[in-house]
């Protein structure tokens, strides 16, 4: 359609600097788009300047050179269709001869300038057995050889569906093997949505922080808490948000927060010195003595030697670049304090609207802490990889109170293949995704929970545990 | 009170969640004067819940408490009246993760049935996206065109009473996502791509049996469909519980060794009339699970 190729929509057209998607087949990779930055994917080198100004989800070839070509229209109808097929496998022998074609020849054929769909073709020419295999089997090896040899790769706008599925298939140790289905139940039954205040603890390279604010739309706020120095945010980077939606976003360390609930935190400046690097006040103390000292230096300088005008202008201008780095310094330090001051601001009131824990981190004691931050008839959600951690989780929310509703679960997915006659489970399956703890909070009471529910021991038992437990 | 938005206080004509315990709760539209029974007795809505806030504990007439809840789609999932089957959250959470879901997106929906999924919906694409769901029963259309209002999130929704495999979903190119829960999801194939926007989008189809799979990605396929996968999930439940598991009598201990055997053992022994036990903090599975809802099938509509 004329109006869908004349797309003005900015968001829809490549731009640099845009953080985007590869996708060839199953895999994906997500790229920033650079002048000239030679970019590895699936054992090819290319360029994406080519790219800039093309649609989303556009295909290209990559030429030889590795400049990126748009791809033609697709050619409806498979013109690898071959006419004859048999019945059965009972005359197939696999001794690995029956492609006459060797590495070097297919080499030889891709130097040529051959397309990929044109070596697949002649690989069929030129296997004795293809004429042999059942349409199904035929069907099969040119799919297996059209993945190998035709090359496309799409540009996508990046998703948490993309990301959460790339990241699950390449690193799925970066996101503590958090499964895409489960990333799913976390933002559904952590009713993730537009004009929340969410907090959030992740160390699952920003991933699920992305993810959260791509379901907050840039409206509410999100309460990232990080143990040690700073929080993680290259997958959050790579959704590629609008920049207002990074004004959304507060971050506060885990060590403070202690301070935060006793209501001691000191958010004068000298405090946020500290925050930083440990030994900001030390710096800043130390820029104003070597600045002091030089000028001590400079007097005698000045006293011994005549004044030379150029090394008087040096010295002017060290004086100056030492000025401005200790002004950036210093404006940097008031940015940092009043990020701090921020996100304080917005954890006092206790009145965040849901909690979503999912690092390598013991979940217990973050979980146990964070919950402090949250008003009641809110959801909370944890992810860990292991079961027992969050067996300990519910045991003491059940002992404290405070939360309802407890489940502890893990799903169990399944892909299938869907074709005429071979449809069928596919045969490698996930083996686990790890679990979740999800509950809801209710007003702090030393109440009991009523939902205690059925245990199997008798009852009399049942009671002396709780005496023991509630000691 | 909303099902898309958090308020603190419950006011007259909010709809709340009343959990009365372990895997037992109802949903109560607030009146002025009203009263609703429960098993721990009576809770006055004038002065039990206007007025109070989400999440605190009633005490209802007979010394029994309970907690309101504010309501969410989730919440709501498994409270609502059932007109039809409805989807539960596993599916829910998933077909929204992989239709790309997010504030602004504009969806069609089909059937509405007794619109479950449709709450989960709107409260994703809140508060600048729009559904248009389609329900060829009158009765149950009118039904959720109701309950829209009652919980307050017309403004983004629009119920049309037709047919989709004939009539399409009432709007053609604005959509980023289309679902498809009905009988024969391949004959509405054709309207679902005119219905979503030229610069593409995601389509799911959910159906229980197999065979509609088969049919429905088939029609995917020769209207150009792309990215066609087919899945289902499952969730498993952990009951977490505390057990205890009696060791067995070896006979008198005959020398130090042995008796060095008995102290290795976890240190949460309980003696009980000679012989020890041990207790394990562990979590089993239910007796029975839910086996089997439906296949998900999911493609993306590519470029015109």
């Amino acid at each position: 359609m004329a109006e869908c190729e004349n797309d003005s929509d900015v968001e829809s057209r490549i731009s640099y600097r845009d953080y985007v998607v590869l996708k060839r087949g199953d895999v994906f990779k997500s790229v920033q788009v650079e002048n000239k930055k030679k970019v590895v994917f699936e054992k090819q080198w290319f360029f994406l300047d080519n790219a800039v100004g093309q649609l989303f989800g556009t295909r290209f070839e990559i030429e030889a050179g590795g400049s990126l070509k748009l791809k033609a229209a697709k050619h409806s109808g498979d013109s690898l269709d071959s006419k004859e097929a048999g019945q059965d496998n009972r005359h197939i022998v696999d001794d690995g001869s029956s492609q006459k074609l060797t590495r070097d020849d297919i080499e030889t054929l891709k130097e040529q300038g051959l397309k990929g769909q044109e070596i697949v073709q002649q690989l069929i020419d030129n296997s004795t057995t293809f004429k042999g295999k059942t349409e199904f089997a035929q069907e099969k090896y040119i799919k297996k050889k059209k993945k190998k040899y035709e090359s496309d790769i799409s540009i996508l706008k990046p998703s948490t569906r993309l990301l959460a599925m790339m990241y699950h298939g390449r690193e799925p140790g970066k996101i503590c093997h958090l499964r895409y289905d489960t990333l799913a139940q976390i933002l559904t039954l952590g009713n993730i949505h537009a004009g929340s205040k969410i907090l959030v603890f992740e160390t699952c390279a920003g991933l699920v922080l992305g993810s959260v604010m791509e379901r907050m739309g840039g409206f509410g706020s999100v309460i990232q808490m990080y143990p040690g120095g700073g929080p993680t945010r290259a997958g959050m980077e790579s959704f590629g948000f609008p920049s207002h939606f990074h004004e959304t976003l507060h971050e506060f360390p885990l060590c403070k927060v202690n301070a935060l609930l006793a209501g001691t935190l000191d958010l004068s400046e000298k405090d946020a010195d500290s925050e930083v690097s440990g030994s900001g006040n030390g710096q800043s103390e130390s820029t104003q003595e070597t600045s002091a000292v030089s000028e001590k230096n400079s007097e005698p300088q000045s006293m011994e030697v005549s004044i030379d005008p150029q090394e008087e202008m040096r010295r002017v201008e060290r004086e100056r670049l030492r000025e401005k780095k200790a002004q950036e310094k210093k404006v940097k330090m008031e940015e940092k304090r009043k990020k701090l001051a921020s996100a304080a601001a917005l954890l006092e009131g206790r009145n965040a609207d849901g909690l979503v824990i999912a690092s390598r981190f013991h979940p217990c004691p973050v979980l146990m802490c964070l919950l402090k931050f949250i008003a009641p008839s809110r959801p909370f959600v944890v992810y860990c990889q292991y079961r027992e951690p969050l067996i300990e989780c519910y045991t003491k929310l059940r002992e404290q109170g405070g939360a309802i509703s407890l489940r502890l679960t893990d799903s169990w997915l399944r892909h299938y293949q869907v074709l005429p006659n071979r449809t069928h489970p596919v045969l490698l399956m996930s083996g686990g995704g790890g679990y979740l703890l999800s509950g809801t909070t209710v007003a702090a009471d030393a109440a009991k929970a009523r939902n205690q529910h059925k245990s199997e021991e008798p009852v009399a038992k049942r009671l002396k545990l709780d005496e023991i437990s509630s000691a | 009170m909303s099902f898309v938005e958090y308020s603190e206080i419950i006011q007259e004509g909010d709809v709340v969640i009343i959990f009365l315990g372990h895997e037992s709760m109802m949903p109560v539209m607030v009146q002025s004067g009203a009263q609703t029974q429960t098993r721990y007795g009576v809770i006055r809505h004038s002065s039990d819940l206007i007025g109070q806030r989400f999440g605190s504990k009633v005490t209802c007439s007979k010394g029994g408490w309970v907690y309101v809840l504010h309501p969410t789609p989730e919440l709501w999932t498994v409270n609502l009246p059932h007109r039809t089957q409805i989807l539960y959250t596993t599916d829910i959470a998933n077909i929204t993760l992989m239709l790309e879901l997010k504030p602004g997106s504009v969806v069609c929906e089909s059937g509405t049935g007794s619109g479950s999924l449709s709450h989960s919906i709107l409260r994703t694409i809140a508060p600048t996206g729009h559904l248009h769901t389609v329900e060829f029963h009158a009765q149950r259309a009118e039904k959720a065109i109701q309950e829209f209002k009652e919980h307050k999130v017309s403004h983004l929704v629009t119920v049309r009473n037709q047919d989709v495999c004939k009539d399409g979903f009432g709007i053609t190119g604005i959509a980023d996502a289309v679902f498809l829960d009905i009988p024969s999801p391949w004959e509405a194939i054709t309207h679902a791509k005119s219905a979503i926007k030229c610069k593409g989008g995601r389509i799911c189809s959910f159906s229980p049996c197999i065979e509609q799979v088969q049919r429905t990605c088939e029609a995917l396929l020769d209207h150009g469909f792309e990215e066609i996968c087919t899945l289902e999930v499952l969730l498993r439940v952990h009951d977490v519980r505390t057990v205890t598991l009696p060791s067995p009598d070896f006979g008198p201990e005959e020398d130090s060794r042995s008796s060095q055997v008995a102290s290795d053992l976890s240190q949460d022994e309980v003696p009980n009339s000679g012989n020890t036990s041990v207790i394990c903090r562990t979590a089993t599975p239910p007796r029975e699970m839910a086996g089997h809802t439906g296949y998900l099938t999911f493609a993306t509509k590519p470029r015109d």
